[in-house]
């Protein structure tokens, strides 16, 4: 730990402000998704706490008939908002951080295979990357959804959404992952420690696992932080056009959707709250990933 | 160079056959086409004739080449949710999403040039800084919040342009166009803008980063050291040097615009196929997914093909022989 605050990298982070702050914001928010539970006032998805005559209370103002006051108002069934953005939220980063685990888990194991063995197993993976990648991811994610949701049974299509989002923006974003692997795989093979534990007899899954993926992790957590933000904006593009999170389970996404509808009957806060978080969340992921990737690895620069 | 052409083409056509393979696994095997078509009612032996007339008990590579040559004659089978078909549906809502993203494409042309040429010129003065940091908070918006956003101001707020919809439209033969009419044209500006704004940027960004590359260029300095005016400079020499590699990707970013068109049809509910194809994944109408799925397939393999071999064109290094073996499908 001492040895970690003394370190380059903990020198640079304190120097770029930026940094600092957007570090800050990401940890506060990761934190408050955590223990929404403890933090929001009311569970919204609780229907007891529910008050219909609470329903569009303006931000900071005593409802006219209960006198109740919410920080951010409340919708049209008199949710508080606050406490659905903190639920919201949960929801948006489980699954971007799930996706991104899973994008991770494909693209390393394809990349070390594709570097370690190549041959016509190397040439198929990086075929089907190069062929992926000429399609944006968000339209990928989108046909997966889709194909993945018509494989279910109509009944399991709202529960298992969110895992279906999961899947479904996992498999849009391995290939980035894959590439730089495979890239980082093929040095490392070459490297005299590779040669000595062959000489030991040690198998290729073996080696693979406990010899090379250490060596080529490095860039790997660059690309997820700004995979990370890439996921949680698809999965809020998703939830918005109403092929993500199910109304049940409502994500920053499915927030916002509700809040289109009211935004010409003039109740502005609950389209503009869970907005201006998403927002705050993908950049200051954004940031914080950018200076990441400096920091690591100057030569992208 | 004619025997990259061809090897090029033919990369195409596998991509091509293998985005035809996926679509047609989509259509056959994903629910039950039979179920699909007859719905509860119908007896054992509707469903038996049904099963004979679709083909669906020969070889799948039989059915696939079917598939496959339907699809070269457009038939794309019949929706499950309007029974029209497929088709139908798609040569009545191209036009919308067409017109939407040329317009948005020359959108971004022009303005992200134009603003990148000034940002380039002008590097220190205030409003090329002002420009340059609102373009860093677009970048990060998402598509969606973009096209909210503009609602909310020119919509609700000052109430200028309509929020949804294509206004009137004119038919000229089968292609109904919202250009021609005052409402349509009204109309098409904030979709126009919602769609173009993140390439509009991104090329603006190509556009002075290539510039500013170019003005440091020794034949700059000379242009300049033999006193001939900024203009002449800027204009007749840097820009024409600055163009060749943002025309290249600027074809590439078209792909993108097709993908978020589906969003900014959803936001402006804009009758386009991208709508149809949101739709189609809600009510789980799987030929239209498969069809929308060769559609674009169709559309990213030409486009990259032509971006390919406009760089043999463009760029000797390559057109002599000297190949990038593997630029992707």
């Amino acid at each position: 730990m001492k040895r970690f605050f003394a370190s380059d990298f903990f020198y640079d982070f304190c120097r770029s402000p930026v940094t600092v702050v957007s570090f800050m914001v990401m940890l506060l928010l990761l934190l408050s998704a955590v223990f929404a539970s403890f933090i929001a006032p009311t569970n919204p998805f609780d229907p007891a706490s529910l008050n219909l005559m609470n329903g569009f209370t303006p931000p900071m103002t005593p409802n006219e008939f209960t006198g109740n006051t919410f920080w951010l108002g409340t919708d049209d069934q008199g949710r508080d908002l606050f406490s659905a953005i903190l639920y919201g939220l949960r929801v948006s980063l489980f699954v971007g951080f799930s996706a991104v685990m899973l994008a991770m888990l494909i693209g390393i194991s394809l990349g070390l295979i594709a570097g370690y063995i190549g041959g016509w197993i190397d040439a198929a993976i990086m075929r089907i990357a190069d062929i992926q990648v000429t399609f944006p991811s968000i339209l990928i994610a989108m046909l997966i959804f889709g194909v993945t949701r018509s494989l279910l049974p109509p009944d399991q299509r709202d529960e298992l959404a969110i895992f279906v989002l999961i899947i479904s923006i996992g498999l849009s974003e391995w290939v980035q992952f894959a590439r730089t692997v495979r890239g980082a795989t093929l040095v490392e093979k070459e490297k005299e420690y590779v040669a000595a534990a062959k000489l030991m007899g040690l198998g290729r899954a073996q080696i693979m696992r406990r010899h090379i993926l250490p060596n080529v992790l490095g860039p790997v957590l660059v690309i997820a932080t700004i995979t990370l933000a890439i996921a949680i904006i698809a999965e809020a593009t998703l939830s918005f056009l109403g092929v993500g999170a199910p109304p049940t389970q409502p994500s920053l996404g499915t927030l916002i959707n509700i809040g289109q509808d009211y935004l010409f009957s003039g109740e502005w806060w609950i389209l503009l709250f869970p907005a201006l978080t998403l927002l705050t969340l993908a950049l200051s992921v954004n940031l914080f990933g950018d200076w990441l990737r400096d920091t690591l690895n100057p030569r992208l620069k | 160079m004619f025997a990259t052409v061809i090897r090029r083409l033919g990369q195409s056509i596998v991509v091509l056959a293998l985005v035809a393979l996926i679509a047609f696994l989509i259509f056959r095997y994903v629910g039950d086409p039979v179920d699909n078509l007859l719905g509860q009612e119908a007896t054992v032996a509707d469903r038996i004739e049904l099963r004979e007339r679709l083909g669906l008990d020969n070889p799948w590579y039989e059915q696939y080449t079917d598939f496959v040559v339907r699809a070269l004659h457009f038939d794309f089978g019949v929706s499950y949710r309007t029974g029209l078909p497929v088709s139908d549906m798609i040569a009545h809502r191209l036009p919308a999403t067409l017109e939407l993203a040329f317009a948005s494409a020359i959108f971004a042309m022009v303005l992200g040039v134009v603003l990148g040429i000034y940002t380039a010129i002008n590097r220190q003065g205030w409003l090329a800084q002002v420009i340059l940091s609102t373009s860093l908070i677009g970048v990060s918006l998402p598509t969606f919040l973009i096209g909210i956003l503009l609602i909310w101001i020119f919509a609700v707020e000052l109430g200028w342009l309509p929020s949804f919809g294509r206004g009137d439209t004119v038919e000229i033969g089968w292609w109904s166009t919202g250009l021609l009419t005052a409402s349509g044209l009204k109309s098409l500006v904030l979709p126009t803008i919602t769609l173009g704004l993140y390439q509009m940027t991104l090329i603006m960004r190509l556009v002075r980063a290539e510039m500013l590359e170019v003005l440091r260029q020794d034949y700059i300095r000379f242009a300049r050291a033999r006193g001939l005016p900024d203009r002449v400079v800027n204009f007749g020499h840097a820009l024409k040097n600055t163009l060749v590699p943002v025309i290249t990707i600027a074809g590439l970013q078209l792909g993108l615009i097709v993908a978020f068109a589906i969003v900014t049809e959803t936001v402006f509910q804009w009758p386009g196929v991208g709508l149809m194809f949101i739709n189609a994944v809600y009510f789980v109408d799987i030929p239209v997914m498969s069809a929308y799925l060769l559609l674009v397939g169709l559309v990213f393999v030409v486009i990259n093909l032509i971006v390919d071999l406009s760089y043999l064109v463009i760029d000797p290094r390559i057109r002599d022989g000297i190949n990038r073996g593997n630029s992707g499908g």
